[in-house]
């Protein structure tokens, strides 16, 4: 609490606390904190150094953001690369910083983030959620939007030789957006595969350290331009009949984030 | 201390005994909306001005305390204690007798109970696993075999929410249907687990007992001396360096009016008690005046002894684990149910730990 309250007068701008002000809050309570641990004021420490990435380093240029609605339950399924969630926190940025109708989205993070001093409760505060189907279905019960990756680790930690290759999307995202009655807006993101192209991932030193992967790649992200573009929200009745009926909706909405990718890759002119 | 009383319960076993062999509902009494409670009749023979009389355990407890004064106003409170022998015990407690002895039954006897609230449970830091297991599971299995065979209509029990254990891979806003996994993650807390697993056999194999399970999240305020309460009493608490996990209070009047009106609404069920309000760790800490005392955090190790070292002044090692991950619960079922809402908030409960300094 010190600490923030050391950090925010020296380092936030009037813009980024004009942003995070502007966010619907409706879930915060009387000391701050949202039941995963959201904090505005962390959320305004963290925005300051995320939007001089967002505008200055990755350069994002962010397409299709009406799609995204102010309000109301929204699941954010898009394709995952770069080692870091670099993609979620500018997917995330993007939804915060339209000029009408912003919202924060919450990002799912990995299961072993929160044992991890500091990580943990500073991912939580700025909206990361760990990836567990109750706390989604629990969010979507208070109207919140997700950023989902269904493919997780194996799209996040995938080599760069397969590079924007679609890997197994898991399909609990589907089962919540049936079940919820929750539109799927499909996002493509194109660049942060070349933020932090990985020629390897060193099993043995992953499992010693207890993490998903070890990649051999650079220190920090590179600094590739990124495009977002979201796609027209997509809408599932809750009539599966089996898992083969789920699973034929999920490749509808990996064929749409295919194409917002080929899409995304033809807008970009140089990778850096 | 078993047979430590300071009252001793007159026998009238006929009158009692009879009264286990009058036939029992076997299906759960008919919920009841406000307007039902108030109007509940005297249930304690002609000329009664009480609605019924209401065993109180752990009736030393500030809970308790809380509790049976707002019970009196409409039923006969008997309080009994089973926690170890006092010099003084406050004048809620009526007896001082262990439950698994038999002159706990001659309670029973003595007094034709319409309804149990068990708030008597060993906490952690209380006594040794075993004990607290003899006490807390054996002791309450006793208690509820007692309730049957004395015709007891209603119990309230209440547990923790540390039955569902600290991990990182919780999810937030924890619903009843949620693993109890602290049977799995910590042995010290398995009593806990085994209590809710006797309550929850019985509130479906004994239906007229209308069995009400409440999970509340830290009670914390005046008398209270829990855990959590003891940290934001010490104008120095520790803290695991690098976690600052996010809590939920409940101010101990207001746990006190949730138990009453979970009592006087009879829905039968199993539910967490919490508010819609939550604070990490260290600005709460913060909010009540005390200085952080920053403990490594790894390797875990190294925080269990750190957390040892320190004794009494730290919460106990095992329990570890509640101060590193965010164990939320989600008390919209209670509130909903119970149209309950707590009247202190936050800031005044944190502010009484401030004005203790």
């Amino acid at each position: 609490m010190r600490t923030r309250q050391f950090l925010k007068p020296r380092t936030v701008s009037r813009e980024v606390d004009e942003i995070v002000d502007a966010l619907p809050k409706h879930n915060i309570g009387s000391q701050g904190y949202d039941p995963w641990g959201l904090n505005p004021d962390t959320a305004k420490i963290t925005f300051t150094a995320v939007r001089w990435l967002y505008e200055h380093y990755f350069r994002v240029r962010a397409h299709g953001l009406e799609n995204v609605a102010g309000s109301g339950r929204l699941l954010i399924v898009g394709n995952h690369s770069g080692q870091l969630p670099m993609d979620g926190v500018m997917v995330s940025f993007a939804v915060a910083n339209k000029a009408e109708d912003a919202r924060l989205p919450r990002s799912m993070i990995e299961r072993w983030f929160p044992s991890v001093p500091f990580l943990g409760n500073w991912m939580n505060s700025v909206g990361g959620v760990i990836g567990d189907p109750k706390n989604c279905a629990k969010m979507l019960e208070r109207e919140e939007a997700i950023v989902v990756f269904p493919e997780g680790i194996r799209g996040s930690g995938k080599p760069y030789r397969l590079r924007y290759q679609l890997q197994r999307f898991g399909h609990g995202f589907m089962h919540l957006a049936m079940e919820h009655g929750t539109p799927i807006v499909p996002v493509g993101v194109v660049g942060c595969e070349e933020t932090m192209p990985s020629l390897v991932d060193i099993k043995p030193l992953a499992r010693m350290l207890g993490m998903p992967y070890f990649p051999l790649a650079p220190l920090v992200p590179l600094p590739a331009r990124v495009f977002l573009n979201f796609g027209r929200p997509m809408h599932f009745a809750n009539d599966a009949r089996n898992e083969q009926d789920v699973e034929w909706r999920v490749e509808e909405v990996k064929d749409a984030i295919r194409d917002l990718i080929d899409t995304g890759i033809a807008q970009r002119k140089s990778i850096f | 201390m078993s047979d430590g009383k300071r009252k001793q319960p007159a026998r009238r076993g006929a009158s009692a005994a009879a009264s286990s062999e009058t036939v029992r509902r076997k299906t759960p009494a008919r919920r009841r909306t406000e307007a039902e409670a108030q109007a509940r009749p005297a249930g304690n023979g002609i000329g009664s001005e009480t609605r019924g009389k209401v065993l109180v355990t752990g009736a030393a407890g500030a809970l308790a305390q809380h509790v049976i004064a707002l019970l009196r106003e409409h039923y006969d409170v008997v309080g009994v204690e089973f926690r170890g022998v006092q010099a003084e015990y406050p004048d809620t407690v009526d007896y001082v007798v262990d439950f698994n002895t038999r002159p706990f039954e001659d309670v029973f006897r003595e007094h034709g109970f319409m309804a149990i609230i068990h708030l008597g449970r060993i906490r952690f830091t209380q006594s040794t696993r075993n004990r607290r297991y003899s006490a807390n599971v054996v002791g309450t299995a006793r208690l509820l075999r007692l309730a049957l065979k004395y015709g007891v209509e209603q119990v309230i029990a209440l547990s923790t929410y540390h039955v569902y254990g600290a991990d990182a891979r919780n999810p937030s806003l924890i619903d009843e249907e949620y693993p109890m996994r602290a049977a799995n993650l910590m042995r010290e807390v398995v009593d806990a687990v085994e209590l809710e697993n006797l309550f929850n056999i019985h509130l479906y194999k004994h239906p007229e007992l209308n069995i009400s399970i409440l999970r509340p999240c830290n009670i914390a305020g005046p008398g209270i001396n829990n855990e959590i309460s003891r940290m934001l009493s010490q104008p120095v608490a520790p803290c695991l360096f690098g976690f600052s996990p996010l809590m939920q209070f409940i101010h101990v009047e207001d746990m006190a009016r949730a138990v009453v009106r979970s009592f006087e609404r009879n829905h039968p069920g199993v539910y967490n008690v919490a508010p819609d309000d939550y604070v990490a760790y260290q600005d709460a800490l913060q909010q009540a005046g005390c200085r952080r005392l920053f403990l490594p955090s790894v390797p875990p190790a190294l925080a269990r002894r750190a957390v040892r070292a320190l004794g009494r002044y730290a919460p106990p090692d095992y329990l570890i684990d509640f101060f590193k991950y965010a164990v939320i619960i989600d008390g919209s079922l209670f509130a909903r149910t119970f149209d309950f809402e707590p009247e202190h908030s936050l800031t005044e409960l944190l502010s009484h730990y401030r004005g203790l300094k």
